[in-house]
């Protein structure tokens, strides 16, 4: 925390809201339609890992459990990374899932998927863009300076002694 | 400085500062909640749509086993003893391979699910050496195992349709012929007191049409004709959407063929062994005018109007059921063709361009179709109003139209927009939902929904036969009965007429007649 400038805490906190505000909503729009389901997503696999996705989508019970730890998975690690709590571990879970989906859908030119692209990828896509930033968050953690961990782990001995 | 740090102010408020931020998600989310259910809310009063789900009947499969005769067993007729649940042992080896190599295959699996309808083939009667060897195949193929599995009885072969029809062991017969056949078996077949399975058209000729019905009501025989989509979950739901009145009054229906491979415009492979030994070419030509022995003719045979009911027959008669299904239009006052062999220039006579339209006077409204056999460009179905429009296809969708007067209001609002389907309705999903995202959309048009909820995909095909034999059992009519069949062929005549003879066609209500 000592060798962050202002305007780097400032955005890197920024980054942190955007991502949890975007896992967030994300996963209360999926909690909130009855119909939701990965099974379609899951089925547009791709790639290497096309027949481990298919296979997930195909038996029910694993499909449920996929959609359940999607969607609270979603909203936990939003809500985590908005209020700064316990944000090492939902970092964790956010990379975690957004491997999953870009390894179900690989930016690679040979691949084509049903789902429609918003741009041109080429290995590179939104999804791991988001992963890297998740790490970038991870190895430059805020939520110890803005966030309720500087409120849970303030009451260890201080660095501020210092101060 | 005490060692342990004390919260202060500042401290608390650094803890908490993002904290609102929560606030503001949350409230998006709850915008978004309310729009949604202000728009399904306001699409439920105007559409009021039950959120049914067409249930497949289970009807009665019990009872004595049915004694079914097949007669024409080529590419038709075997999918449909596949839909009776006859199918060659070295059909199921392939699937059983297919699957092996590739675990999404799961055309054996579907298969073994099919519902057992209670049904033996005894029976098989086809004029092509190959095609009567695989129907019997088939029929002794009751184990569903393949090559290596155990096998029942085998039908009997018989070389005549007559001689079949006259056997007293069979209960009801599938007839897959060409269309030049469909009228003279069906009468014969009703008259020897067998229930009928008839593939589409129902007739080829005018005045078998009117025979057929009179010899399948005097005989008191359960008919259907083969317009399998009959059993299409969406066209339930888009006739109870007309029913209601959501689009308003229906003005002009289109639909349309296209098609762009030799498969697709009747230029069928040649089996190898087909030659005038294997090919009982007599019987072949039966109605038909005499010629001489054609491979070419005796596999492609809807390429010539000598044994085809060209486009009309073919393709437009499914077109005309699903519309018919829908808006029981009945017979049209008249109907103007135009088209010609533009792309195929193979020696056939029937065209591969083709437009007709039937217009209903009394409905106010015309039923255009258009079709081409050389493009591929997809045109759909669609049912026009002026409150909205109807795609109907595998799924349906409703769309208001821009310049409704019953949306007016939910338009101005913006609660209606004339881009998004108000309705939508994939089969397989349980919910009739007005507001599916794009990503759903997408996926359900690629049919990958449809395996999903209950997990079943169910051929058409299969329940139209289960639909027949239903219907034997319990003693009603069939879903798509001779009746319907008179209106489908005496409609699909008029299209094939005015083209043929240049001229508009008209049909006489009053003396139930084309002239």
């Amino acid at each position: 925390m000592e060798n962050k400038t202002k305007a780097q805490l400032f955005w890197l906190v920024i980054l942190r809201l955007a991502i949890g505000w975007h896992f967030l909503y994300e996963g209360l729009v999926k909690l909130s339609n009855p119909n939701w389901t990965s099974f379609g997503y899951l089925m547009d696999s791709k790639g290497l890992f096309e027949g481990m996705f298919h296979s997930m989508a195909e038996n029910e019970s694993v499909l449920n459990i996929v959609d359940f730890l999607n969607i609270w998975g979603l909203i936990a690690i939003g809500l985590s990374l908005i209020v700064g709590f316990l944000s090492r571990p939902a970092i964790i879970g956010g990379i975690t899932l957004l491997a999953f989906y870009y390894l179900s859908h690989p930016a690679f030119i040979s691949l084509k998927y049903a789902l429609p692209s918003t741009g041109s990828y080429f290995i590179i896509d939104k999804t791991i863009i988001e992963l890297f930033a998740l790490v970038v968050l991870f190895v430059f953690p805020t939520s110890k300076e803005i966030g309720i961990d500087k409120l849970v782990f303030t009451i260890k001995p201080s660095t501020r002694e210092n101060e | 400085m005490n060692k342990y740090n004390k919260m202060n102010r500042r401290d608390l408020l650094k803890s908490l500062a993002t904290v609102p931020v929560l606030g503001a998600v949350l409230y998006g989310w709850h915008k978004k909640k309310q729009a949604v259910e202000l728009m399904k809310k306001a699409m439920h009063s105007e559409i009021s749509l039950n959120a049914y789900n067409p249930v497949i009947e289970k009807e009665v499969a019990a009872g004595k086993k049915l004694r079914i005769g097949i007669i024409g067993a080529g590419s038709r007729g075997s999918a449909l003893l596949k839909g009776a649940g006859f199918v060659p042992p070295e059909t199921i080896d392939s699937w059983k391979e297919d699957a092996a190599k590739d675990k999404n295959n799961t055309r054996y699996e579907e298969y073994l699910e099919q519902e057992d309808l209670n049904v033996e083939l005894v029976a098989v009667c086809d004029i092509f050496e190959s095609y009567a060897e695989r129907a019997i195949k088939a029929g002794a193929n009751i184990f569903r195992e393949g090559s290596n599995g155990k096998m029942g009885n085998e039908p009997k072969r018989y070389r005549t349709y007559q001689e079949l029809l006259a056997d007293d062991n069979i209960d009801a017969v599938i007839i897959g012929t060409p269309d030049h056949w469909h009228g003279t078996i069906t009468i014969a077949a009703a008259k020897a007191g067998k229930h009928i399975y008839c593939e589409k058209p129902m007739t080829w000729t005018v005045p078998e049409t009117y025979e057929v019905v009179k010899a399948v009501q005097e005989n008191n025989v359960v008919f259907q004709l083969g317009h399998q989509n009959r059993q299409n979950e969406s066209y339930f739901k888009a006739k109870e959407a007309i029913e209601k009145g959501i689009i308003g009054k229906v003005n002009l229906i289109e639909v349309t063929t296209n098609r762009n491979s030799p498969g697709g415009a009747w230029v069928y492979d040649i089996h190898p062994d087909a030659n005038e030994q294997t090919i009982d070419w007599e019987q072949f030509i039966g109605p038909a005018p005499k010629h001489e022995f054609s491979l070419e003719r005796f596999f492609r045979w809807r390429c010539w109007w000598d044994y085809s009911t060209g486009l009309s027959g073919d393709l437009f008669t499914h077109d005309y059921d699903a519309m018919n299904q829908i808006l029981g239009l009945g017979i049209p006052h008249s109907a103007v063709s135009s088209g010609g062999v533009y792309h195929y220039k193979d020696g056939r006579t029937v065209p591969d361009v083709l437009q007709s339209v039937f217009e209903y006077p009394q409905k106010d409204l015309s039923l255009v179709y258009s079709a081409s056999l050389a493009s591929n460009k997809h045109r759909g179905r669609t049912i026009m109003a002026h409150d909205g429009y109807m795609d109907v296809g595998g799924e349906l969708k409703v769309f208001a139209d821009r310049g409704s007067t019953k949306y007016k209001q939910q338009i101005e609002d913006g609660l209606i927009d004339p881009e998004i389907p108000i309705y939508s309705y994939v089969p397989g999903q349980e919910h009739v939902d007005a507001i599916t995202s794009p990503t759903e959309k997408y996926f359900a048009q690629r049919g990958l929904l449809y395996s999903y909820h209950k997990g079943k995909r169910l051929s058409t095909t299969h329940l139209h036969i289960k639909d027949w034999i239903d219907a034997i059992r319990t003693g009603r009519k069939a879903t798509c009965n001779e009746n319907r069949g008179f209106e489908e062929a005496i409609t699909a005549h008029m299209g094939t007429i005015a083209y043929r003879e240049q001229r508009k066609v008209f049909w006489d209500a009053d003396k139930q007649e084309i002239v």
